[in-house]
């Protein structure tokens, strides 16, 4: 096998984590920093992207699962099967990686998701907790966090209002955010017809609501990077597609035109990382570089001295489990940390029918109103079955064609094909919105990672498998979410609602999120989970492990601001205290 | 090699047809121009007697009506023949790898072997004459056969092709955008986005080719094989 000369830095994976770091650490340190990516840049097609089939239905920016799958089932009694297409979660490929394709919703977590356990327990008893729970505590609290919320806000460029300014509360924020020390860098958005209509509704009806926060941009924005992006043109194509003018923030928009400046990066795309290679030592192991495949399919090593694992949530487990690194969970015994807490946000919506014309060509990523009247321990829990909650908004991110013609009220009687079916679905084909809900997802004994027994990519490793199902906590949450979600678009005016059906099993072909998380656990102590506060590998001191794989719980929110903080919080780790003196972080 | 098959429409048949010239451009012949025309279309996929068969379920699941056109004036035929002969129709993005099982639960999606131009070339065995049914026995045949896999494969394929851009072969003059009112993709609702509260805007219809001023080339035409 080929040796390449040793890069003081190695990063895998050119996405939202990695490309910060790379940023962070380029800045401030003279060292080499190599960047793997497995994909390609693919910043000139994006002018391409305004085409829903290549890029919504056929998902052109995605992971692909021919060579990239991963393993499914309920529980462990089930015969798994992979993931044939991505449907439920779309991770994504290249530079940028799923940052690319994001929709862009930019809230913080709530400060008592980061003790979730001692919260819940604190306000009604140990009893309350869900049988088979595995809540933990992240060890780290919100407070300690804030600052680099705050900053990720300047540098990615947020547009929103604050609810909670240094303890003050103010009206048309979110009145239930934890304390912020700033304002967001740029004005809401605009609003549209719909989401407009659902906040006037909502706040009659006594709920508090509030713009977005998104990393779309109000008006011009330069960052502090001196990194310029115009304001969102509202084309409608946002979700699942990169933005053709550079508005909205991704990697490549944002971080990229400032690690191209730098020297001391490599970037290398369309490499296949195989393992870490790694020596076990009694004082912890130390990682030594890593085996890739290159694009020519040659098996190379690359030594470093300190290597960064900034994949999805998927790919920073499945390096891990294929290297060797980290004791596998046993959900049978609790012991082992690598696999543990898989959780995924909760997502489902109302279809609401309405009777003016909606416009909804228009919009961009999580352009709209929220509430948060019962999100995360908001309401009073003691009467209802329940813990913990989320957030309830109307979005217009844009909507075309193929995916939505056809969605008709369940009171219209037609065949799902036809003449009849076509003039039913023509006539209510833009008075048809949505009301969300996006909800936390607490971690069960159950619901973890591990390798799969039969499925295998096309290099003969095992594919990386999920077992997890929903239990009667979410269950209990989205039809007591669903009942108000009903409500609202009532009182809205609809001439029809489809309530959502419920949660069963976990469906793979149900467009959900791209929030899963877990896996590679933060924890206060080495037995409870793979990182410490600072996302270092327990058991290996020159290993991190950035990304949402290190959340012990899903919040409400989208994930993207939390991997952020939590990157600038590690880079200044590394260079204020691990690059001055290496070893294990107290 | 297989011999190269045509779809050959009466121009007189159909109130406009589509002509596809060899660089791939699409225009329509109407009817009474040109009324005792034959027309030719390469196929890449089809074999003649495969595509009537298509284009007629395609037609049946969304006809045209007095509500306005439908799959065959879309040419969603000739979308679906394009998609079948590239990349997706045999399932180049897909994890093809066995054990298939298909009776898995629906929560897993597909599991099953076939790629999507197996498919159909096996699913339209046994659809043999369904161009020469009367339209009421064309509903009847699909009704039976609306459970299957091919079924829900044409159902979504018509669909893509009335409503995709006009680069991929259907949604010919943007007929299906018309229907819904979708204006396709514009650079910019910057200055409408916070207007027309409850009243339809309905700006001229652009396609992408035209929104980005240059030519597009597709997944489909990169992966054909010729």
């Amino acid at each position: 096998m080929k040796t390449l000369p040793s890069t003081d830095v190695l990063i895998i994976g050119s996405g939202w984590t990695g490309l910060l770091m790379a940023k962070e650490l380029s800045g401030r340190t003279p060292l080499s920093i190599t960047i793997l990516e497995r994909g390609r840049d693919r910043r000139p097609e994006y002018i391409t992207g305004m085409d829903e089939l290549e890029f919504f239905v056929r998902m052109h920016m995605m992971q692909d699962p021919s060579t990239d799958a991963v393993a499914m089932r309920h529980d462990a009694g089930q015969a798994s099967h992979p993931v044939r297409q991505f449907g439920a979660f779309l991770p994504g490929t290249g530079v940028g990686g799923t940052g690319e394709h994001w929709g862009a919703v930019y809230p913080r977590l709530m400060p008592d998701c980061f003790e979730m356990y001692s919260k819940t327990v604190e306000r009604y008893g140990k009893t309350k907790l869900p049988e088979d729970h595995s809540i933990q505590d992240w060890g780290i609290t919100y407070n300690e966090l804030e600052p680099y919320y705050a900053r990720s806000e300047r540098e990615v460029g947020i547009s929103g209002k604050a609810g909670n300014l240094n303890g003050q509360k103010i009206d048309g924020g979110n009145v239930f955010e934890g304390q912020r020390s700033s304002e967001y860098p740029m004005p809401p958005t605009k609003v549209p017809y719909f989401p407009t209509l659902f906040g006037k509704t909502v706040k009659s009806l006594g709920y508090h609501p509030f713009i977005n926060a998104t990393a779309i941009p109000s008006q011009e924005y330069t960052n502090p990077d001196g990194v310029t992006r115009p304001p969102c043109a509202f084309c409608g194509f946002c979700e699942r597609t990169p933005c053709m003018i550079g508005a909205k923030a991704q990697p490549s928009s944002v971080y990229l035109p400032v690690v191209q400046k730098r020297k001391s990066v490599s970037l290398k795309t369309g490499i296949t990382v195989r393992r870490i290679v790694h020596d076990k030592g009694p004082n912890g192991g130390r990682a030594r570089g890593v085996t890739y495949f290159d694009e020519s399919g040659e098996e190379i090593f690359q030594p470093a001295d300190l290597v960064i694992l900034a994949t999805y949530t998927l790919g920073n487990n499945h390096l891990l489990f294929l290297s060797g690194i980290g004791t596998p969970y046993n959900p049978s015994t609790g012991k082992g940390t690598l696999g543990k807490n898989l959780t995924y946000q909760l997502q489902f919506g109302v279809n609401v029918f309405m009777d003016k014309p909606l416009n909804r060509f228009m919009g961009a990523g999580g352009t709209g109103i929220r509430m948060a009247d019962f999100d995360a321990d908001v309401f009073d829990h003691s009467n209802v079955g329940f813990i913990r909650g989320g957030v309830i908004g109307a979005t217009m991110t844009g909507t075309q064609p193929i995916s939505t013609f056809g969605d008709l009220p369940r009171s219209v009687k037609v065949p799902r094909w036809g003449s009849a079916w076509k003039k039913a679905s023509m006539e209510w084909y833009d008075r048809t919105a949505n009301i969300g809900f996006g909800g936390e997802h607490i971690p069960y004994v159950g619901n973890y990672f591990d390798l799969d027994t039969t499925y295998k990519n096309p290099a003969g490793d095992p594919l990386l498998r999920m077992t997890i199902n929903w239990r009667e906590n979410e269950r209990k949450m989205v039809d007591f979410m669903n009942g108000k979600m009903v409500e609202i678009a009532r009182a809205m005016g609809a001439k029809d609602v489809n309530p959502f059906p419920g949660y069963f099993n976990f469906d793979v072909t149900r467009y959900q999120s791209t929030h899963v998380q877990g896996g590679t656990i933060m924890s206060a102590s080495p037995d409870r989970g793979a990182v410490n506060m600072h996302q270092q590998h327990w058991d290996i001191s020159n290993l991190f492990v950035i990304g949402a794989s290190t959340f012990p719980n899903s919040g409400a929110a989208n994930p993207t601001p939390t991997i952020l903080a939590l990157t600038y919080r590690t880079a200044d780790t590394i260079v204020d205290r691990y690059l001055k003196k290496p070893g294990m972080l107290g | 090699m297989q011999r190269r098959q045509f779809l050959v429409l009466s121009a007189a048949s159909v109130g406009g047809v589509l002509v596809y010239s060899l660089d791939r451009r699409v225009s329509r012949v109407f009817a009474q121009e040109k009324t005792t025309q034959s027309l030719k279309i390469p196929l890449r996929f089809f074999t003649e007697s495969e595509a009537l068969i298509v284009a007629a379920a395609a037609a049946r699941i969304f006809p045209a009506d007095d509500s306005g056109p439908g799959a065959q004036e879309a040419g969603v035929v000739i979308y679906i023949d394009r998609q079948l002969a590239g990349p997706y129709g045999r399932d180049r993005f897909r994890y093809t790898q066995g054990p298939f099982d298909e009776n898995a639960l629906r929560e897993f999606g597909y599991q099953g072997k076939a790629t999507p131009a197996d498919a159909y070339r096996e699913g339209l065995k046994a659809l043999k004459g369904f161009e020469k049914l009367s339209p009421e026995e064309q509903d009847k045949k699909l009704q039976q056969i609306e459970n299957t896999h091919l079924f829900a494969l044409l159902r979504q394929h018509t669909l893509e092709g009335m409503f995709c851009d006009p680069v991929h072969g259907g949604n010919v003059d943007m007929v299906g955008w018309q229907l819904v009112g979708f204006p396709g993709p514009r650079m910019s609702n910057y200055a409408e986005i916070d207007k027309h509260f409850g009243e339809a805007f309905r700006p001229k219809l652009i396609s992408l080719e035209q929104s980005i001023g240059r030519k597009v080339r597709t997944t489909e035409d990169e992966g054909a094989k010729s």
